[in-house]
Protein backbone atom coordinates (compact mmCIF):
# COMPACT_ATOMS: atom_id res chain seq x y z
CA UNK A 1 0.00 0.00 0.00
CA UNK A 2 1.50 3.27 -1.08
CA UNK A 3 1.28 6.58 0.74
CA UNK A 4 -1.26 7.83 -1.83
CA UNK A 5 -3.91 5.37 -0.71
CA UNK A 6 -3.31 6.21 2.91
CA UNK A 7 -3.68 9.90 2.30
CA UNK A 8 -6.77 9.66 0.13
CA UNK A 9 -7.76 13.03 -1.12
CA UNK A 10 -6.45 14.93 1.84
CA UNK A 11 -3.42 16.19 -0.14
CA UNK A 12 -1.65 17.36 2.96
CA UNK A 13 0.38 15.70 5.69
CA UNK A 14 1.90 17.21 8.80
CA UNK A 15 5.08 16.09 10.50
CA UNK A 16 8.06 17.53 12.28
CA UNK A 17 10.85 18.89 10.07
CA UNK A 18 13.42 16.98 12.11
CA UNK A 19 11.65 13.70 11.49
CA UNK A 20 11.21 14.41 7.80
CA UNK A 21 14.88 15.26 7.35
CA UNK A 22 16.05 12.24 9.33
CA UNK A 23 13.69 10.00 7.35
CA UNK A 24 15.03 11.31 4.07
CA UNK A 25 18.61 10.85 5.23
CA UNK A 26 18.03 7.21 6.11
CA UNK A 27 16.50 6.54 2.72
CA UNK A 28 19.39 7.88 0.68
CA UNK A 29 22.50 7.12 2.64
CA UNK A 30 25.33 6.53 0.24
CA UNK A 31 28.34 4.63 1.56
CA UNK A 32 31.84 5.26 0.40
CA UNK A 33 33.32 2.73 -2.00
CA UNK A 34 36.36 1.40 -0.23
CA UNK A 35 37.40 -1.77 1.51
CA UNK A 36 40.53 -2.68 3.41
CA UNK A 37 40.45 -6.48 3.68
CA UNK A 38 38.28 -9.59 3.48
CA UNK A 39 35.26 -7.81 5.03
CA UNK A 40 35.08 -5.82 1.81
CA UNK A 41 34.13 -9.02 -0.02
CA UNK A 42 31.11 -9.46 2.25
CA UNK A 43 30.31 -5.79 1.80
CA UNK A 44 30.31 -6.30 -1.97
CA UNK A 45 28.04 -9.32 -1.50
CA UNK A 46 25.67 -7.21 0.58
CA UNK A 47 25.66 -4.63 -2.17
CA UNK A 48 25.10 -7.10 -5.01
CA UNK A 49 21.81 -8.47 -6.29
CA UNK A 50 21.34 -11.36 -3.86
CA UNK A 51 21.24 -9.28 -0.67
CA UNK A 52 20.71 -5.95 -2.44
CA UNK A 53 21.47 -3.16 -0.02
CA UNK A 54 19.71 -0.73 -2.35
CA UNK A 55 16.47 -1.92 -0.73
CA UNK A 56 17.61 0.23 2.17
CA UNK A 57 18.41 3.32 0.15
CA UNK A 58 22.02 2.49 -0.59
CA UNK A 59 21.74 2.72 -4.34
CA UNK A 60 25.30 3.65 -4.90
CA UNK A 61 28.71 3.22 -3.40
CA UNK A 62 30.32 6.56 -4.04
CA UNK A 63 33.94 6.44 -5.10
CA UNK A 64 34.50 9.94 -3.76
CA UNK A 65 34.34 10.86 -0.09
CA UNK A 66 32.80 14.22 -1.04
CA UNK A 67 29.64 12.49 -2.25
CA UNK A 68 29.21 9.97 0.54
CA UNK A 69 27.38 10.02 3.88
CA UNK A 70 28.54 6.78 5.40
CA UNK A 71 31.95 5.24 5.87
CA UNK A 72 31.92 1.47 6.17
CA UNK A 73 35.36 0.55 7.48
CA UNK A 74 35.54 -2.99 6.10
CA UNK A 75 38.71 -4.67 7.30
CA UNK A 76 41.73 -4.22 9.52
CA UNK A 77 43.25 -0.75 9.54
CA UNK A 78 47.02 -0.84 9.56
CA UNK A 79 48.91 1.96 11.25
CA UNK A 80 50.23 3.05 7.89
CA UNK A 81 46.67 3.25 6.52
CA UNK A 82 45.27 5.09 9.54
CA UNK A 83 46.16 8.66 8.42
CA UNK A 84 44.60 7.92 5.03
CA UNK A 85 41.34 6.69 6.56
CA UNK A 86 41.22 9.78 8.76
CA UNK A 87 41.80 12.06 5.79
CA UNK A 88 38.99 10.36 3.83
CA UNK A 89 36.69 10.80 6.82
CA UNK A 90 37.61 14.47 7.06
CA UNK A 91 36.78 14.94 3.39
CA UNK A 92 33.23 13.66 3.81
CA UNK A 93 30.63 16.41 4.15
CA UNK A 94 28.55 16.67 7.33
CA UNK A 95 26.40 14.97 8.44
CA UNK A 96 28.39 11.76 8.27
CA UNK A 97 28.34 8.38 9.95
CA UNK A 98 30.73 5.47 10.32
CA UNK A 99 30.25 1.73 10.68
CA UNK A 100 33.10 -0.44 11.94
CA UNK A 101 32.51 -3.65 10.03
CA UNK A 102 33.98 -6.82 11.48
CA UNK A 103 36.11 -7.66 14.49
CA UNK A 104 39.31 -6.06 13.19
CA UNK A 105 37.80 -2.65 12.54
CA UNK A 106 35.96 -2.82 15.86
CA UNK A 107 38.77 -3.86 18.21
CA UNK A 108 41.76 -5.17 16.28
CA UNK A 109 40.35 -8.70 16.12
CA UNK A 110 42.99 -11.40 16.09
CA UNK A 111 45.68 -8.89 15.15
CA UNK A 112 46.90 -7.84 18.57
CA UNK A 113 50.19 -6.46 17.27
CA UNK A 114 52.22 -3.39 16.37
CA UNK A 115 51.01 -3.10 12.78
CA UNK A 116 47.23 -2.96 13.23
CA UNK A 117 45.10 -0.26 14.83
CA UNK A 118 43.26 -1.72 17.83
CA UNK A 119 39.88 -0.56 16.57
CA UNK A 120 39.16 2.16 14.04
CA UNK A 121 37.49 4.15 16.86
CA UNK A 122 40.98 5.32 17.77
CA UNK A 123 40.96 7.63 14.74
CA UNK A 124 37.33 8.20 13.73
CA UNK A 125 34.10 8.27 15.80
CA UNK A 126 32.14 5.08 15.12
CA UNK A 127 28.32 4.86 15.26
CA UNK A 128 27.72 1.14 14.86
CA UNK A 129 30.00 -1.86 15.40
CA UNK A 130 29.24 -5.02 13.43
CA UNK A 131 30.74 -8.17 14.95
CA UNK A 132 31.86 -11.15 12.90
CA UNK A 133 34.91 -12.40 11.11
CA UNK A 134 33.83 -11.46 8.53
CA UNK A 135 30.19 -10.58 9.25
CA UNK A 136 27.69 -12.05 6.80
CA UNK A 137 25.85 -9.64 4.50
CA UNK A 138 22.75 -9.98 6.73
CA UNK A 139 24.83 -8.80 9.69
CA UNK A 140 26.05 -5.77 7.79
CA UNK A 141 22.51 -4.94 6.68
CA UNK A 142 21.41 -5.30 10.30
CA UNK A 143 24.14 -2.87 11.26
CA UNK A 144 22.91 -0.44 8.62
CA UNK A 145 19.32 -0.70 9.83
CA UNK A 146 20.54 -0.17 13.40
CA UNK A 147 22.28 2.97 12.20
CA UNK A 148 19.00 4.10 10.59
CA UNK A 149 17.25 3.74 13.92
CA UNK A 150 19.96 5.89 15.46
CA UNK A 151 19.70 8.51 12.72
CA UNK A 152 15.91 8.65 13.05
CA UNK A 153 16.35 9.62 16.70
CA UNK A 154 18.91 12.35 16.06
CA UNK A 155 18.18 15.91 17.16
CA UNK A 156 19.40 18.85 15.13
CA UNK A 157 20.86 20.51 18.16
CA UNK A 158 23.11 17.50 18.83
CA UNK A 159 24.70 17.44 15.39
CA UNK A 160 28.32 18.49 14.96
CA UNK A 161 27.43 21.03 12.24
CA UNK A 162 25.25 23.00 14.64
CA UNK A 163 27.82 22.93 17.39
CA UNK B 1 78.33 -30.36 -2.88
CA UNK B 2 78.37 -30.82 -6.64
CA UNK B 3 81.12 -29.85 -9.07
CA UNK B 4 79.51 -26.61 -10.16
CA UNK B 5 79.59 -25.30 -6.61
CA UNK B 6 83.05 -26.63 -5.72
CA UNK B 7 85.03 -24.23 -7.88
CA UNK B 8 83.08 -21.21 -6.70
CA UNK B 9 83.28 -22.07 -3.02
CA UNK B 10 86.99 -22.80 -3.37
CA UNK B 11 87.58 -19.40 -4.94
CA UNK B 12 85.65 -17.71 -2.14
CA UNK B 13 87.60 -19.65 0.47
CA UNK B 14 90.93 -18.61 -1.01
CA UNK B 15 90.07 -14.99 -1.54
CA UNK B 16 88.00 -14.18 1.55
CA UNK B 17 88.99 -17.02 3.92
CA UNK B 18 85.30 -17.89 3.96
CA UNK B 19 83.78 -20.91 5.69
CA UNK B 20 80.86 -22.87 4.30
CA UNK B 21 78.04 -25.21 5.30
CA UNK B 22 76.60 -27.84 3.03
CA UNK B 23 73.12 -29.11 3.77
CA UNK B 24 71.21 -31.30 1.31
CA UNK B 25 73.01 -29.80 -1.67
CA UNK B 26 72.40 -26.26 -0.54
CA UNK B 27 75.61 -24.36 0.05
CA UNK B 28 75.85 -21.51 2.53
CA UNK B 29 79.05 -19.48 2.47
CA UNK B 30 79.87 -17.27 5.43
CA UNK B 31 81.56 -13.97 4.59
CA UNK B 32 82.74 -11.10 6.77
CA UNK B 33 80.68 -7.92 6.56
CA UNK B 34 83.50 -5.76 5.17
CA UNK B 35 84.13 -8.24 2.33
CA UNK B 36 80.56 -8.83 1.17
CA UNK B 37 80.50 -6.23 -1.61
CA UNK B 38 83.75 -7.57 -3.04
CA UNK B 39 82.43 -11.14 -2.87
CA UNK B 40 79.14 -10.19 -4.54
CA UNK B 41 81.01 -8.32 -7.27
CA UNK B 42 83.19 -11.36 -7.93
CA UNK B 43 80.21 -13.71 -8.10
CA UNK B 44 78.25 -11.31 -10.29
CA UNK B 45 81.04 -10.56 -12.77
CA UNK B 46 83.04 -13.78 -12.92
CA UNK B 47 80.65 -16.58 -11.93
CA UNK B 48 77.52 -15.33 -13.71
CA UNK B 49 75.28 -14.93 -10.67
CA UNK B 50 73.21 -12.31 -12.43
CA UNK B 51 70.21 -12.52 -10.10
CA UNK B 52 69.90 -11.62 -6.43
CA UNK B 53 66.72 -13.56 -5.80
CA UNK B 54 66.45 -12.76 -2.11
CA UNK B 55 68.08 -10.54 0.45
CA UNK B 56 66.84 -11.08 3.95
CA UNK B 57 68.02 -11.60 7.50
CA UNK B 58 67.52 -13.92 10.45
CA UNK B 59 67.67 -13.19 14.17
CA UNK B 60 69.11 -16.07 16.23
CA UNK B 61 68.81 -14.26 19.57
CA UNK B 62 69.31 -15.62 22.23
CA UNK B 63 70.72 -18.94 20.97
CA UNK B 64 73.63 -17.64 18.87
CA UNK B 65 76.18 -14.88 18.88
CA UNK B 66 76.51 -13.01 16.55
CA UNK B 67 72.74 -12.81 16.61
CA UNK B 68 71.96 -11.67 13.03
CA UNK B 69 72.67 -13.34 9.72
CA UNK B 70 72.13 -11.21 6.64
CA UNK B 71 71.29 -13.67 3.88
CA UNK B 72 72.00 -13.14 0.18
CA UNK B 73 70.39 -15.74 -2.06
CA UNK B 74 72.03 -15.67 -5.47
CA UNK B 75 70.90 -17.43 -8.65
CA UNK B 76 72.72 -18.07 -11.84
CA UNK B 77 70.35 -18.54 -14.74
CA UNK B 78 73.25 -19.31 -17.08
CA UNK B 79 74.58 -22.16 -14.91
CA UNK B 80 71.31 -23.13 -13.25
CA UNK B 81 72.67 -23.06 -9.70
CA UNK B 82 71.95 -21.12 -6.53
CA UNK B 83 74.29 -20.03 -3.78
CA UNK B 84 73.65 -18.51 -0.40
CA UNK B 85 75.96 -15.99 1.22
CA UNK B 86 75.57 -15.23 4.90
CA UNK B 87 77.01 -12.29 6.81
CA UNK B 88 76.92 -12.69 10.59
CA UNK B 89 76.64 -9.37 12.45
CA UNK B 90 76.12 -8.51 16.08
CA UNK B 91 75.06 -5.65 18.30
CA UNK B 92 72.10 -3.33 18.60
CA UNK B 93 72.90 -1.27 15.51
CA UNK B 94 74.78 -3.62 13.21
CA UNK B 95 76.22 -2.23 10.01
CA UNK B 96 76.72 -3.94 6.66
CA UNK B 97 77.91 -2.26 3.44
CA UNK B 98 75.16 -1.87 0.86
CA UNK B 99 74.90 -4.21 -2.12
CA UNK B 100 73.03 -1.68 -4.28
CA UNK B 101 76.14 -0.93 -6.35
CA UNK B 102 76.22 -4.57 -7.51
CA UNK B 103 72.52 -5.50 -7.59
CA UNK B 104 69.91 -2.76 -8.06
CA UNK B 105 67.21 -4.94 -6.55
CA UNK B 106 69.02 -4.78 -3.21
CA UNK B 107 67.68 -1.27 -2.71
CA UNK B 108 64.18 -2.10 -1.46
CA UNK B 109 65.24 -5.39 0.12
CA UNK B 110 67.84 -3.66 2.25
CA UNK B 111 65.21 -1.12 3.26
CA UNK B 112 62.99 -3.99 4.36
CA UNK B 113 65.80 -5.65 6.32
CA UNK B 114 66.50 -2.31 7.98
CA UNK B 115 62.81 -1.86 8.75
CA UNK B 116 62.31 -5.31 10.24
CA UNK B 117 65.71 -5.98 11.88
CA UNK B 118 67.37 -2.59 12.29
CA UNK B 119 70.45 -3.61 10.34
CA UNK B 120 71.94 -0.51 8.75
CA UNK B 121 73.32 -0.64 5.25
CA UNK B 122 76.16 1.83 4.87
CA UNK B 123 76.09 3.84 1.66
CA UNK B 124 72.45 2.98 0.90
CA UNK B 125 70.96 5.66 -1.40
CA UNK B 126 67.60 5.84 0.44
CA UNK B 127 67.86 4.42 3.97
CA UNK B 128 64.21 4.79 5.08
CA UNK B 129 61.72 2.28 6.44
CA UNK B 130 59.69 0.63 3.69
CA UNK B 131 56.73 -1.17 5.32
CA UNK B 132 56.15 0.41 8.72
CA UNK B 133 54.97 3.98 9.09
CA UNK B 134 57.65 6.60 9.58
CA UNK B 135 58.41 7.40 13.19
CA UNK B 136 57.69 3.88 14.43
CA UNK B 137 59.96 2.71 17.22
CA UNK B 138 61.71 -0.65 17.23
CA UNK B 139 62.18 -3.34 14.64
CA UNK B 140 59.38 -5.93 14.68
CA UNK B 141 61.14 -9.08 13.47
CA UNK B 142 63.77 -8.94 16.20
CA UNK B 143 63.28 -11.71 18.71
CA UNK B 144 63.25 -9.25 21.63
CA UNK B 145 60.41 -7.20 20.11
CA UNK B 146 57.24 -7.57 22.25
CA UNK B 147 54.71 -10.02 20.79
CA UNK B 148 51.38 -8.51 21.81
CA UNK B 149 50.31 -4.91 21.65
CA UNK B 150 47.24 -4.39 23.83
CA UNK B 151 46.07 -6.32 26.87
CA UNK B 152 43.00 -8.36 25.86
CA UNK B 153 39.73 -7.13 27.32
CA UNK B 154 37.65 -9.59 29.36
CA UNK B 155 34.77 -9.13 31.78
CA UNK B 156 37.03 -8.93 34.84
CA UNK B 157 39.23 -6.12 33.48
CA UNK B 158 36.73 -4.48 31.15
CA UNK B 159 36.67 -1.09 32.87
CA UNK B 160 40.45 -0.80 33.35
CA UNK B 161 41.12 -1.41 29.67
CA UNK B 162 38.27 0.84 28.61
CA UNK B 163 39.76 3.75 30.55
CA UNK B 164 43.09 3.34 28.78
CA UNK B 165 41.59 3.28 25.29
CA UNK B 166 41.83 6.39 23.15
CA UNK B 167 38.49 7.04 21.48
CA UNK B 168 38.39 9.55 18.64
CA UNK B 169 35.97 12.43 18.99
CA UNK B 170 34.90 13.97 15.66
Amino acid sequence: MGVEQKLGDMGIVTTKLEELVNWSRTNAMWPMLFGLACCAIEMMAAQASHYDMSRFGMELMRASPRQSDLMIVAGRVSRKMAPVVRRLYDQMPEPKWAIAMGDCASCGGVFNNYAILQGVDEIIPVDVYVAGCPPRPEALIHGVVTLYEKVKGEKFKDLAVVK
Amino acid sequence: MDKKHEKIVQALQEKFSATYEDFRDEVHVFIKAEQIVEALTLLHDKYEFELLSALTATDYYPQQTPRFHVVYQLSSLAKNITLQLRVPVNGDQPKVPTATRVYDTANWREREVFDMFGIQFEGHPDPRRILSPEGMEGHPLRKDFPLGYEEPQFTFNYDDIDLKKIYAKE
